[in-house]
C-alpha cells in the first residue's frame, strides 16, 4: 500500500496570523475572504490555536457515504478529490467527516475541501512561522516500498528496535549488487547473517571478526572491481565493532580510500552480549559495566566523537543521521552510495536501543527525535570538498534535560553530572559550528584542541 | 450450488462498507455479493437527482466492475434473495441459484410501503426506491401538469421539489401536522414549508387520503378534511418498510426490521443485517429503532464487517442518532439527534424574515440535538460530541453563540 503526503500543524508554533487561510482562498477562488479557505485557523479558549482540515484519510467518511460517487481517494496521490460534476449537494459527506475537512461554502455554492494544491499546498508556503508543514516523508516509502527488500521476512530484533527498518531501508536502497559485512553486534544476533547454513539477506553478506571488518571489504572491492564488476561493498557494524574493536582496521581503509560504504548503527553500547559500555556510550549513561550505586554513577568518560574522527580521515564522505528524521537520512544515503564508488564513505546512524537504554519499546522513534531536536546529536555531512555542514539547524535547540528525562539509562543522574553532560554539549556543538562556519577551509586538526 | 466464505446480500451503503471492512481484515476469502437490482451499484439518496436530471444515471454507480475485480468479489446482479435455510446455511435466490455461506449479511434495505387507501391499486402511481423508479418518473415529469405527493418525508420532499422545478402544479399531502417529522421541530418545518409554499406549492399537513379513484388520464384523491384533490401524477412516499420476504421459516427475528445486537448479529449463527433492514440500538433509548438513513446504513455495515471478518478491531455499534442534511432549494436545513428529551434544555435562535433558523438542545450540558435552516455546523462533529457525551460545561456560552467554531476547536483538541 502506498503511503501518503500530508500537512502538518504545530499548535505551538501557530500565531494565528491567518496567512495560511488568505492563500488558500486566494488560490482557489481568487479573494481573500477567510471564510473561503479550506484550512481554518480558529483560536483556542487557552490562548492556542486549533485546527479544521482535511485529513485525506486513509479509510475516508465523506467518501463511504457519498451517495454520488462524487468522492473519491486517488490512490497515486492519496488526495481524496471531489468531483463536482456528480456533487449533488447534500452535504451527506458532512456528516461523515469528523475534522470539518469538508464543508458547504455559501460562495462557492457547494462543499469544498483541501486538495493538497496538487502537492505543492500553498497554505504552507505561506506559513512564515514554520506551523504549518508538508510531509513528503511518503515518497520515501513509496518509493522504497517499491524495491525489493534484499532481507529476507522474520529477522528477530527486539520489541520496538530501529534496526530492522534501518537496514531493511538502506539495502533497499543500495541494491542487490552487494556484498554485505556484519560483524558480531546486534545485526547479526536478530538473524541477517542467517541460521543453519542459509543466510538471511537475499545477496552475499558475510561475517568477519570484530576486527577486520573494513580490511575484509577492500579485499573485496577490490576483487571484483579487477574482475570489472561494480559491486558495493556494505559494511552493516555496530559503535563497537566500529569505534572500539574493529578501529584499527576502519582508520586504515579510510586512509587508504577504500572504495567502502560503511554504515555504523551506534547504540552507543554492546547490547546484544548484555549492555556492556563501548567508546561510544556517553558520559554518565548506565550500562552494566558502568553500574548505578554506591561509588559508580555511570559512564565517568565521554563518548568518542568517532564521525568527527571519520571525517579526520578525510573520507570522501561523511555524515551523521537518524531514523526520527528518513528524508535526511534517505539523501545522506544516496550521497554515501554515490560517494563509496570512488572512495571512503561513512555514515553514522544514532539508534536508540529499547532493551538497553531502558525506554518503553514504543517509544524509539520519540527518543532518536529528541536527541536531535535537543542538540544531543546533531545531524551533519561533511565532504572534502564542501567541509561540514550542518543538514538541520542547531540554532533552536530544545532543553536537554527533555531528552534525558526521555531514556531510562541517565534517570540517576544528578544535578553536577547533568551540568557537566550541558557543558560538553555546548562545547561539541561550538567546534561543529566552527567547522562549518569555516567550509572547507577548515582543518579540523587545528580545531580540535 | 455455489459457496462462499461470505455472502453479502443487498448492494448499497450498508453491503459495501460491510465488504470495505472485511477486505481491510481478510484480503483473501471469498465474498459473493448479491442483489436484486439489475443495475450497478447505486444509492437510492442519489435517485431524486437522477430524476431532475442533475445526476447521469450512467455516473451514479458507487464502485466499478474493477473496484470488484481488484477486491476478488464475485458479483450477482438481478438475484433476489427468495429463502434462507439458516440449518443449512444455504440462502436460495429467485433466479434458482443457491449458496452455501459461511457468513451471511443482509442489506437488503427496505422498499416503499404503500398506505392502504381504497382505491389506490386501480390508479397508477410511482414510488422512489430503484434507479427504474427514478427513470420512470423522470419520463412523466415532462407531461405531467398537476402532480401530488403523498408523504412529506425526504423522499416526498425532494421529489416535490423536483416536480416544482419542472413547473408541475404540486401538492404536497401529510398526514403529520408538519414536513419532515422526526427531523425537524414546527417552526422549523414551517420555514421549509413556506420555501415550498412560495414556489406554488400546496403544502396539506394534517390530512389523510381517504380513497383514491382513476379521473380521466389521471386521478383524484379524496382527503380527510373533505377537500378532493385531482392530479396526472401521484407519487407515494408515505413511508417504508424493510425487504424482508425472504426471513419466512429462516427463525431470524424481525419486528419493524430484522433484530440485531451491538455488533449487527441476528438472533440466528452466522447471520448478520445492517442498514435500513436492520432494528437496532438506538442512542437515546431502551428499545432498538430501525434508523433509515445513509450514514447509518455505512456505521451498521462497517461494524458488521468487522465483525464478520473477526477483526480484533471490531467494535460496538454506539446506537442511531437521527441524523439529516437536506437541501432545498439552494437552502439548507441540517438535523443531528433529537430534541424532545425529557430534562433536556432547549436554546432557539431565529429570524424568520431571513428565514434562518437555529436549536441547541443540551441535557446535563450534554449536546442531545441540534437542528438549524441556513446556520451552518459540522454534522460530522455534532454527532461525535453527542456519541461521546462531551461535557460543553465550560465553553457552553460559547457554543450557544457560536456552535460551528465551538465543536470544530472541541474537535481539534479532542484529536489532538
Ligand atoms: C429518494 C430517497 C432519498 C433519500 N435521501 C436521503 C438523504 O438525503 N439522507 C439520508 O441519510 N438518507 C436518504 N435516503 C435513505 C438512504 O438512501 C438509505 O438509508 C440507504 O440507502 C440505506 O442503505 P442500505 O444499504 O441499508 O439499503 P438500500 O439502499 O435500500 O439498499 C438495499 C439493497 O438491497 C437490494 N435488495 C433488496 N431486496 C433484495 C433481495 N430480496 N435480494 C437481494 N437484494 C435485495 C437492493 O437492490 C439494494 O441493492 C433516501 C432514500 C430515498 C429513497
Amino acid at each position: 500500500m502506498a503511503a501518503y503526503e500530508t500537512i502538518a500543524f504545530d499548535a505551538a508554533k501557530c500565531t494565528g496570523c491567518g496567512d495560511c487561510m488568505s492563500a488558500c482562498a486566494q488560490v482557489k477562488t481568487g479573494s481573500f475572504e477567510h471564510a473561503s479557505s479550506r484550512i481554518q485557523i480558529l483560536p483556542s479558549a487557552n490562548d492556542g490555536f486549533e485546527l479544521a482540515l482535511c485529513r485525506q484519510c486513509g479509510d475516508p467518511g465523506c467518501v463511504s457515504v457519498c451517495p454520488a460517487a462524487a468522492l473519491e481517494k486517488d490512490g497515486t496521490t492519496g488526495v481524496v478529490a471531489w468531483d463536482g460534476t456528480k456533487c449533488v449537494n447534500c452535504l451527506l459527506c458532512t456528516v461523515g467527516c469528523t475534522y470539518a475537512g469538508i464543508a458547504f461554502d455559501a460562495r462557492a455554492g457547494h462543499v469544498t475541501k483541501c486538495d493538497l494544491c496538487g502537492g505543492d499546498p500553498a497554505c504552507v508556503t505561506a506559513c512564515s512561522e514554520g506551523a504549518l508543514r508538508h510531509v513528503r516523508s511518503a515518497r520515501i516509502y513509496s518509493h522504497y516500498g517499491e524495491l525489493e527488500d534484499l532481507f529476507v521476512p522474520g529477522l528477530s530484533g527486539c520489541q520496538g528496535c530501529n534496526t530492522e527498518l534501518l537496514i531493511r531501508h538502506v539495502l533497499r536502497a543500495v541494491g542487490p549488487e552487494t556484498v554485505v559485512a556484519a560483524p558480531p553486534g546486534c545485526i547479526p544476533g536478530m538473524g541477517t547473517v542467517g541460521y543453519n547454513g542459509k543466510t538471511g539477506t537475499k545477496v552475499p553478506v558475510f561475517h568477519p571478526l570484530l576486527t577486520n571488518t573494513a580490511s575484509m571489504l577492500a579485499g573485496v572491492r577490490r576483487t571484483y572491481k579487477r574482475k570489472g564488476r561494480d559491486v558495493t561493498a556494505l559494511a552493516l557494524a555496530g559503535d563497537g565493532g566500529t569505534a572500539d574493536v574493529g578501529f584499527q582496521s576502519l582508520s586504515g581503509a579510510a586512509e587508504r580510500g577504500e572504495e567502502i560504504l560503511y554504515v555504523c548503527v551506534d547504540n552507543e553500547g554492546y547490547m546484544n552480549t548484555g549492555m556492556q559500555r563501548s567508546g561510544c556510550t556517553p558520559y554518565g549513561a548506565w550500562t552494566s559495566t558502568t553500574p548505578v550505586g554506591e561509588r559508580s554513577h555511570g559512564k565517568a568518560q565521554e563518548a568518542k566523537n568517532l564521525p568527527l574522527l571519520m571525517m579526520m580521515h578525510r573520507c570522501a564522505y561523511v555524515a551523521t543521521a537518524s531514523t526520527a528524521f528518513m528524508e535526511d537520512l534517505y539523501e545522506k544515503l544516496a550521497a554515501a552510495i554515490e560517494a563509496a564508488k570512488h572512495g571512503f564513505a561513512y555514515l553514522h546512524i544514532y539508534s536508540p536501543c529499547t532493551s538497553g537504554w531502558r525506554f518503553p519499546s514504543q517509544a524509539n522513534i520519540e527518543v532518536a527525535r529528541k536527541a536531535v531536536e535537543t542538540g544531543f546529536v546533531a545531524l551533519w555531512e561533511y565532504t572534502p570538498a564542501s567541509g561540514l555542514r550542518f543538514t538541520r539547524s542547531v540554532d533552536d535547540l530544545r532543553p536537554v534535560d527533555e531528552y534525558l528525562e526521555a531514556v531510562g539509562k541517565y534517570r540517576h543522574l544528578d544535578a553536577a553530572q547533568v551540568a557537566h553532560i550541558q557543558a560538553h554539549l555546548k562545547k561539541d556543538l561550538g567546534l561543529l559550528k566552527e567547522l562549518s562556519a569555516r567550509g572547507a577551509q577548515a582543518d579540523p586538526r587545528a580545531l580540535a584542541t | 450450488m455455489l459457496q462462499a466464505r461470505y455472502l453479502l446480500v443487498g448492494s448499497s451503503h450498508a453491503a459495501l462498507e460491510a465488504l470495505a471492512a472485511i477486505r481491510m481484515h481478510d484480503a483473501e476469502g471469498s465474498v459473493l455479493l448479491a442483489t436484486r437490482d439489475a443495475a450497478p451499484p447505486y444509492s437510492p439518496t442519489v435517485l431524486p437527482y437522477v430524476v431532475s436530471g442533475k445526476s447521469d444515471a450512467e455516473r451514479v454507480r458507487l464502485r466499478g466492475a474493477r473496484y470488484f475485480e481488484e477486491q476478488k468479489v464475485a458479483l450477482r446482479c438481478g438475484s433476489a434473495l427468495a429463502s434462507l435455510d439458516t440449518a443449512a446455511r444455504v440462502a436460495r435466490f429467485a433466479d434458482g441459484e443457491q449458496v452455501e455461506y459461511e457468513r451471511l449479511l443482509l442489506a437488503t434495505g427496505a422498499s416503499p410501503a404503500i398506505p392502504p387507501i381504497a382505491g389506490l391499486k386501480q390508479v397508477p402511481y410511482h414510488v422512489l426506491r430503484t434507479l427504474e423508479d427514478a427513470l420512470r418518473l423522470r419520463a412523466a415529469l415532462g407531461s405531467a401538469r398537476k402532480a401530488v405527493v403523498l408523504g412529506a418525508g425526504l423522499v416526498g420532499m425532494h421529489a416535490a421539489e423536483n416536480l416544482v422545478n419542472a413547473g408541475a402544479e404540486t401538492t404536497v399531502v401529510e398526514m403529520q401536522p408538519q414536513v419532515l417529522p422526526g427531523y425537524f421541530d414546527a417552526q422549523a418545518a414551517s420555514l421549509i414549508a413556506q420555501a415550498f409554499g412560495q414556489r406554488g406549492a400546496r403544502m396539506l399537513c394534517g390530512q389523510a387520503v381517504i380513497s383514491a379513484a382513476p379521473r380521466g388520464q389521471g386521478f383524484a384523491l379524496k382527503l380527510t378534511g373533505g377537500e378532493r384533490v385531482e392530479g396526472e401524477l401521484l407519487l407515494v412516499a408515505t413511508g417504508v418498510r424493510p425487504a424482508i420476504d425472504y426471513l419466512a421459516g429462516s427463525g431470524v427475528a424481525a419486528e419493524r426490521g430484522i433484530l440485531v445486537d451491538r455488533r449487527m448479529r441476528t438472533s440466528v449463527a452466522n447471520v448478520w443485517a445492517a442498514g435500513d433492514v436492520a432494528q437496532a440500538a438506538s442512542f437515546y433509548r431502551d428499545a432498538p429503532v430501525v434508523n433509515g438513513i445513509l450514514p447509518n446504513a455505512v456505521e451498521q455495515g462497517r461494524v458488521a464487517g468487522m465483525d464478520m471478518a473477526a477483526d480484533p478491531g471490531a467494535r460496538d455499534f454506539r446506537g442511531a442518532v437521527p441524523i439529516n442534511t437536506y437541501h432545498f432549494f439552494g437552502r439548507q436545513a441540517l438535523s443531528v439527534g433529537v430534541d424532545a428529551i425529557e430534562g433536556g434544555e432547549t436554546h432557539v435562535q431565529c429570524d424568520e424574515a431571513a428565514g434562518r433558523y437555529r436549536k441547541i438542545v443540551l441535557k446535563d450540558d450534554r449536546l442531545s440535538g441540534i437542528f438549524s435552516i441556513d446556520a451552518p455546523f459540522d454534522p460530522g462533529i455534532m454527532v461525535e460530541l453527542v456519541l461521546r457525551r462531551v461535557d460543553l460545561g465550560p465553553v457552553k456560552q460559547a457554543f450557544l453563540d457560536e456552535p460551528r467554531q465551538s465543536a470544530r476547536r472541541l474537535m481539534s483538541q479532542l484529536w489532538r
